[in-house]
């Protein structure tokens, strides 16, 4: 006899009591007017209604469950947890350079800010930030910072299609190709990159990389500069957003919301002054703040928060160009933690240097026994706990690092702003009609990836 | 010399200063449990040792938060030296491991007190140690003031495995609502208190709690071009 699984979808007795006198309508590939009709027929105003998972404005796959009367949201809960892929867990059996590589896909929209935070966590652990090479902490400011560009240029791109705005998202998605040009012309990808390893950067900016990002910032300000005119005073716009997803100060603190969400509010509240970072207290910008605490406030945000990025982007480019005649390092000296990232572009494309290779396989048996050592076991990390935060594009951004001395990391946990931001989801949403829903929620600018991790 | 300055290069005297706190030990050198012992170094033990307690000065702001912190949980339910257990500044951070009956009020003290203001907490994170009887399972809370100049500080609560319950702080800080129904989901530490303690990233009839370290990680073998690959968690490990 052969055992059945148990169906863990099927109805079960309890849920048709549940559901006893109420009446289920299916809206798959349907026609929400019959659905709107049925509804009349039963003389019924009260409906709850699943939007999502698979919903195409909720950035990837979030539940949203709402209980409407007529067209008002009475009650709205969010449901998480469909892209959940326990990188956490992964985490803890992968070496401390490795564990970059899972951490990168969280957030997929902000790779480099999770690859820095999570660098920053393990540097700390093995107590080297002080020896970490100026150069390198400047190529992180420089990456995060176009990567805020992108990550905001997406939330304002994909925040208008939603709304039915398309030039507004081929505006965003263009002026991001330009960022996302130069994330590959550095890192050799466009998403996912694992180019910033516990210690610095995994190379060196490529000749010429300097003069297109100098090239390219008039470009992407010129981009944002057409998005301004389209998007500040356009009516259309105003009348979606104004007053909509409505979140003041004391709200925004219960909650532990943080981010452009938090500066809406009229707080400068911005982890890169506060605590600042990989060198940030020697750049010149401003953190931009609106006190309407509203969606149209959040969206003024971000766009102003771009051409701060862009001039801290100047800023650090400025910095790399001055330096680069020295060749200076951009890993930490200490060889037992440097991981052996000497890449070099052959005939059949990228791989380890033939320099590199030379140097290990024929002439130093010590190079050899290094290499074969940090790659295959990695590095031990002092036993231990931190907590690193940094300002990502959403907010607080939250690593907690824990160490038993392994060559893996104890227990490595996410703060993702994202997942803290769309507890408000049912602060901005109740109340207000469903087709704000859609424009609260892109306010927030969540990211499954990272809520879900 | 003066005498003092002779004094304070002896060694202290055993007991008097806090020890490193034993949390496991390591076998071997090279972190390899498979396969005989082939480097002869495999008898090797050496015990994982976390941060000893910190004696004061803490150093920076820790000392004025520490005392601050006394000055405000006096009149309360618990004084200081009752809700502290220990205090740990290791790597330019500060811990206080918190009594876990005590957690709420220590939470309402930092959150209320106009001297410490720690107006967010961000979240909880829950650390799994099944090598410490008694104190399994840590609840790690990291607060940050923003009135005071992004102050931050971290509290760490422990409870036993069989007793796996820590009073929830959603009433003091709704912030960790969800953050405290993930370390549920992950580690099965069932927060006391919690308005809707439920799974949040696992199904809800999920069995077990993934991120506790008796929970495999679970993965198949690949095959490629002949030779086939263990999961990751069989893998051989330098760990």
């Amino acid at each position: 006899m052969t055992r059945q699984t148990p169906d863990i979808y099927a109805t079960s007795a309890a849920d048709a009591k549940d559901a006893e006198g109420a009446h289920v309508y299916n809206a798959i590939g349907g026609d929400w007017d019959t659905i709107v009709d049925e509804a009349s027929a039963l003389h019924e105003e009260r409906i709850v209604v699943n939007m999502g998972p698979q919903h195409p404005s909720t950035h990837g796959v979030l539940r949203l469950i709402l209980e409407l009367e007529g067209e008002t949201v009475t009650e709205a809960r969010a449901g998480i947890g469909y892209l959940h892929t326990g990188i956490e867990k992964n985490m803890e059996f992968r070496n401390w350079t490795q564990g970059v590589t899972f951490c990168t896909r969280m957030d997929y929209l902000a790779p480099l800010f999770n690859e820095t935070a999570y660098c920053l966590a393990v540097e700390k652990l093995l107590g080297i930030t002080d020896q970490i090479p100026e150069r390198a902490s400047t190529i992180r400011v420089l990456m995060m910072e176009f990567n805020r560009v992108a990550s905001h240029l997406v939330a304002l791109a994909t925040g208008g299609m939603e709304m039915g705005a398309t030039t507004i998202m081929t505006i965003g998605f263009r002026e991001r190709e330009r960022i996302l040009a130069i994330f590959e012309m550095i890192t050799g990808l466009r998403m996912n990159h694992a180019y910033i390893r516990p210690g610095g950067v995994a190379q060196d900016l490529p000749r010429g990389a300097i003069d297109k990002i100098r090239d390219a910032i008039p470009l992407i300000r010129r981009g944002l500069g057409e998005l301004e005119l389209l998007l500040n005073e356009n009516p259309l716009v105003k009348g979606r957003m104004v007053n909509v997803g409505y979140l003041d100060l004391t709200a925004c603190m219960a909650l532990g919301i943080t981010g452009p969400m938090l500066r809406a509010t009229g707080l400068p509240h911005d982890l890169r002054k506060s605590n600042p970072y990989c060198g940030y207290e020697n750049y010149e910008f401003d953190v931009p703040v609106r006190d309407t605490c509203d969606a149209y406030g959040r969206l003024r945000i971000r766009i102003d928060e771009m051409y701060e990025s862009l001039k801290i982007a100047e800023q650090a480019a400025a910095k790399l160009q001055g330096a680069q005649s020295s060749k200076s390092p951009v890993m930490v000296e200490d060889k037992k933690i440097a991981w052996p990232a000497q890449l070099a572009i052959g005939s059949d494309g990228v791989g380890n240097s033939l320099d590199h290779i030379r140097e290990i396989m024929g002439t130093s048996m010590e190079s050899l026994i290094h290499h074969f050592k940090l790659v295959t076991e990695g590095f031990r990390v002092p036993p231990g706990q931190v907590h690193v935060a940094i300002e990502s594009p959403k907010g607080e951004l939250g690593v907690h690092l824990v160490s038993d001395g392994g060559t893996r990391p104890y227990r490595a946990h996410f703060r993702d702003p994202s997942f803290n931001n769309l507890q408000a989801t049912a602060a901005i949403c109740e109340g207000g009609q469903i087709g704000d829903v859609i424009v609260a929620v892109a306010s927030i600018d969540p990211v499954m990836g990272g809520v879900d991790r | 010399m003066s005498d003092a300055g002779e004094k304070e290069n002896l060694p202290a005297a055993p007991g008097t200063t806090p020890q490193p706190v034993v949390i496991g030990s390591r076998q071997g050198m090279f972190g390899v449990s498979d396969g005989g012992d082939t480097s002869g170094y495999g008898g090797l033990v050496a015990p994982v040792l976390f941060p000893a307690a910190a004696v004061r000065p803490y150093g920076g702001y820790y000392d004025e938060v520490a005392d601050q912190l006394e000055r405000a949980l006096v009149g309360g339910s618990a004084s200081y030296g009752q809700a502290i257990e220990r205090v740990v500044v290791d790597r330019g951070e500060m811990t206080l491991f918190v009594a876990r009956e005590h957690l709420v009020a220590v939470a309402r003290a930092l959150r209320d007190d106009p001297s410490l203001r720690f107006e967010v907490c961000t979240g909880v994170s829950g650390v799994h140690y099944p090598h410490e009887a008694g104190r399994e399972l840590h609840a790690v809370y990291h607060l940050r003031s923003i009135t005071n100049g992004g102050r931050q500080i971290r509290l760490e609560v422990t409870c036993p495995d069989d007793d796996c319950h820590i009073p929830s702080i959603v009433e003091v800080y709704p912030a960790n609502d969800w953050h405290e129904r993930e370390t549920w989901d992950m580690f099965g530490i069932e927060f006391d208190g919690h308005p809707a303690l439920t799974r949040i990233l696992m199904p809800d009839d999920w069995p077990g709690h993934p991120q506790r370290k008796d929970y495999p990680l679970g993965g198949i073998p690949v095959e490629y071009k002949g030779a086939t690959i263990p999961p990751p968690d069989q893998r051989r490990s330098y760990n």
